[in-house]
């Protein structure tokens, strides 16, 4: 039967027993429309997925010097995706000469108002190509196709939009006249935003005059490949950007580099830790946007179910895999079992599984290490007497899955108070006064992020002056602007992306 | 039981010494009945209820209206959003025989198609109340009427209980009523709740519906509110709007409404319904409240007792949008009637 043909038949079934008295559609609403939504699968073919990707060396693919690849694994159904090149120190040779050649030639040397407009083309194909950026970033990591359509792309070609209109007015940016560019930037990013990162890091190098060599993580390099090509659409010249793929000795040539200028990192603090030795001295310029463990911040003035919404944002959006991810609750103790409570009920509406479904909120965790990595830590919370939850929910077979998880009753000196565990996994602690929980909130290696939410303006202005985080959300919570700029302090990492003060990282000042 | 309010109201209801710990509704409503339903007092209670942020609840309706609602989810929505119509004419032009017409369609939204459920209620004013239900005996269908010198409200109470009492003997099975959104506004919320009181009173066996008349309200702490005292005066439905003020019912204030009956059950065991009013004409829309319905309130309102959409143009388009469902054609708007 076809679905057409059951669904007729299923009208006319109920059709029958409403006429017969009383309606039996409504008699069977006593207790309300079990409605369950039907899967609403974004199509994947809107993208074509070679099997074999090139590195993007002085505006070409080439394939890797001594040939070697590696696959890219779809992370929801451990499917391989295809396989990518793996760049070696002869690569990372190639590319930073091309990026030389091209600030030394071409990039440099051009006026800003020229740069801007390939970043414009760039941006606007970004919108244009934007359907196409959003599946393949959901295929590739694992995040669900609502989040890569309605943030990761939009926002990547907002990036784009906002620092090509600073190309020109570099004199105007409050850094004295004529501020110079650094040279070649190596740029070395993570995978929980892939896409995005990459527009974060090449946008203002770019803009402000900069050549790039870039290296997506292993994980998921499809997006900035995909970029890449788009970088050929919009006629940038060769070598003006340029992507390496590979794992983590990748990387590290690209940061040792002499040829390279400056370094930006996104990842780790371990790793950023490692890159802020093996550069030092060697007059770099360094940025560091590293972890975080970040404390929301919720009053018992606050707007309780848009508090709710917050913590949900805070710590389940991208399947916790942000670095400024709200990971710690810090709730009054006056309303802690009424916040929960309703935060309990609001998890038990999430909805987890295919990426590429547009109802999906929950997606894949990125590649198995990370989720050994969270299920260690949360066995360790509960080992140490916290106490777990997770809403009823049923993991896909194959894949990397992990529950919405809520601990309660947890400790500052618990491990999943301290370590970043970069999965929805929300640890739950109280405080009773605002000094408490600015004491509570600063109480750990790093300062990347924080969140208040009262309704009283004095107290957000008093928090904020007092935690020691780069941002500070009130009443809201993992909001991007790229007028805004974003990072952190101590082990967070240093320098700032965005706005005015991004520009910084990528001039001569 | 827990908290009713959380711990905002409570502080509130502390002030004034009468409770110090956990309220429950009983005991809050006996405290009001005490003549502690001073406006000082409801004061203090409403204003202690947790604020609404705008931009959040505004995101949250943006989210949810990214839910893409297909085939059999959308088949089921469709008919339950038929089920849940108060088929509405509220217009000074109204005539005996426009009230039949839309009475018949109620019954038998597509002569087409017998498998399509008849709509919740038609929605008349009060004088037409008496010819609706003749027409109307024998069908699932009842009939609500407007009255409390609607949409405006503004008349001595003695005029609006007069109002109620008229369309109550005429046979109506639903009374929505307007607050008076002066008082409101001014801050006499003794006299919002009393007059609530009294038209419940005076609807008897029939069931009361209380337009907040969100438009005019302008915040969501205000709607928040105004759901609030509705309740504990005793609505059985709380409804947005009259459909005669711009904006009329919009997502985020059906989005407080229904956080706010979810509130009130988990207080007071007690379900109370919502109907959205004014605006709503594609089935798109209707689906768009029901996801709002499905992921607040929860599954219990995705019924007709206890959610309603007054409309009228509204059934036409979801007639349209089902037999797409079932044939895979968009048939003209010919094909369906006009009442």
């Amino acid at each position: 039967m076809t679905d057409k043909a059951a669904r007729a038949e299923g009208a006319a079934a109920a059709g029958q027993g409403a006429g017969a008295g009383a309606p039996a559609r409504v008699a069977t609403l006593t207790s309300g429309l079990d409605w369950q939504y039907a899967p609403a699968p974004q199509a994947r073919d809107i993208v074509p997925i070679a099997a074999e990707y090139g590195l993007f060396v002085a505006g070409e693919f080439t394939p890797a010097t001594g040939g070697r690849t590696f696959a890219t694994i779809n992370p929801a159904t451990e499917e391989p995706i295809a396989q990518v090149a793996q760049a070696g120190a002869a690569d990372v040779d190639r590319a930073v000469a091309a990026a030389r050649d091209a600030y030394e030639h071409v990039w440099g040397p051009m006026p800003g108002a020229e740069r801007a407009k390939y970043l414009y083309r760039i941006a606007r194909i970004l919108q244009e190509r934007s359907r196409e950026f959003a599946v393949l970033e959901s295929i590739d990591n694992g995040k669900p196709i609502r989040e890569t359509r309605d943030v990761d792309v939009p926002l990547a070609a907002a990036h784009f939009f906002y620092y090509a209109g600073w190309a020109d007015k570099l004199d105007y940016a409050g850094f004295g006249p004529a501020p110079r560019a650094l040279g070649v930037a190596g740029q070395v990013i993570p995978w929980n935003f892939p896409l995005l990162m990459a527009a974060w890091k090449l946008a203002p190098a770019l803009a402000a005059g900069n050549t790039c060599v870039l290296k997506p993580a292993e994980t998921t390099p499809l997006t900035a490949l995909l970029l890449a090509q788009v970088c050929q659409q919009a006629g940038l010249p060769p070598g003006v950007v340029n992507i390496l793929t590979g794992a983590g000795e990748t990387g590290a040539a690209v940061v040792a580099h002499p040829g390279v200028n400056k370094v930006a990192f996104t990842g780790s603090t371990e790793v950023g830790i490692a890159i802020n030795r093996a550069i030092a001295g060697t007059g770099k310029k360094l940025t560091l946007e590293l972890g975080g463990k970040a404390a929301n911040v919720v009053f018992d003035d606050a707007p309780i179910d848009q508090a709710v919404e917050g913590i949900v944002n805070g710590i389940f959006f991208n399947q916790g895999h942000v670095c400024c991810a709200g990971s710690r609750l810090l709730v009054q103790e006056s309303v802690a079992d009424h916040v929960v409570d309703r935060l309990r009920r609001r998890l038990q509406t999430l909805r987890l599984g295919d990426p590429l479904d547009k109802n999906t909120d929950i997606g894949a965790i990125n590649s198995r290490p990370q989720l050994e990595k969270i299920t260690r830590l949360a066995a360790a919370g509960e080992a140490e007497g916290a106490h777990r939850w997770s809403p009823p929910c049923e993991l896909p077979k194959r894949g990397f899955w992990f529950a919405p998880t809520v601990f309660t009753g947890v400790s500052q000196s618990h491990r999943i108070a301290q370590e970043e565990i970069f999965g929805p996994v929300l640890s739950v602690l109280t405080f009773r006064t605002p000094q408490e929980a600015v004491t509570k909130a600063n109480n750990t290696p790093y300062g990347l992020s924080a969140g208040i939410w009262t309704e009283k303006g004095s107290r957000i202005l008093w928090m904020a002056q007092r935690m020691r985080a780069g941002v500070v959300w009130a009443n809201t919570y993992n909001l991007f602007d790229p007028a805004s700029p974003f990072g952190g302090y101590r082990e967070s990492g240093f320098g700032r992306e965005g706005g005015r003060h991004g520009l910084a990282a990528y001039l001569d000042v | 039981m827990s908290g009713w309010l959380g711990a905002g109201s409570i502080a509130g209801m502390a002030g004034a010494q009468v409770l110090q710990s956990q309220v429950t509704l009983s005991q809050a409503r006996d405290w009001l009945a005490d003549g502690a339903g001073s406006d000082a007092a409801l004061r203090q209670l409403l204003h202690g209820l947790p604020g609404v942020d705008q931009v959040g609840a505004q995101a949250r309706v943006a989210a949810l209206a990214t839910r893409s609602i297909k085939k059999d989810a959308k088949m089921a929505a469709l008919e339950l959003a038929i089920t849940m119509v108060d088929l509405t004419t509220l217009e000074g032009a109204d005539t005996p025989g426009k009230v039949s017409g839309l009475c018949a369609k109620a019954v038998r939204p597509d002569p087409a198609d017998p498998a399509v459920p008849p709509v919740a209620a038609v929605c008349v004013y009060p004088d037409l109340v008496a010819g609706a239900k003749a027409k109307l005996a024998g069908s699932s269908v009842v009939v609500a009427s407007v009255a409390t010198a609607f949409p405006s409200g503004r008349a001595s109470l003695a005029v609006k209980l007069a109002d109620v009492a008229d369309a109550v003997n005429a046979g109506a099975d639903e009374i929505d009523m307007v607050i008076d959104r002066g008082a409101f506004l001014a801050g006499r919320y003794g006299q919002v709740y009393e007059e609530v009181r009294a038209v419940k009173e005076a609807c008897g066996p029939a069931h009361l519906k209380v337009i907040l008349e969100t438009g005019e309200l302008a915040t969501l702490d205000n709607v928040s509110r105004a759901s609030w005292l509705s309740m504990l005066a005793g609505a059985d439905f709380i409804k947005t709007s009259t459909g005669k003020v711009s904006p009329a019912s919009t997502p985020p204030v059906a989005l407080v409404m229904l956080a706010a009956v979810r509130d009130f059950e988990q207080a007071s065991g007690q379900r109370v319904g919502v109907k959205v009013a004014g605006g709503i004409r594609t089935a798109k829309d209707a689906i768009r409240y029901l996801v709002l319905v499905n992921e607040t309130a929860g599954r219990a309102w995705l019924s007709p007792r206890l959610f309603r959409i007054g409309a009228s143009s509204l059934l036409n388009d979801l007639l349209m949008q089902r037999r797409k469902q079932l044939t895979g054609l968009y048939a003209g708007p010919d094909y369906f009637t006009v009442d």
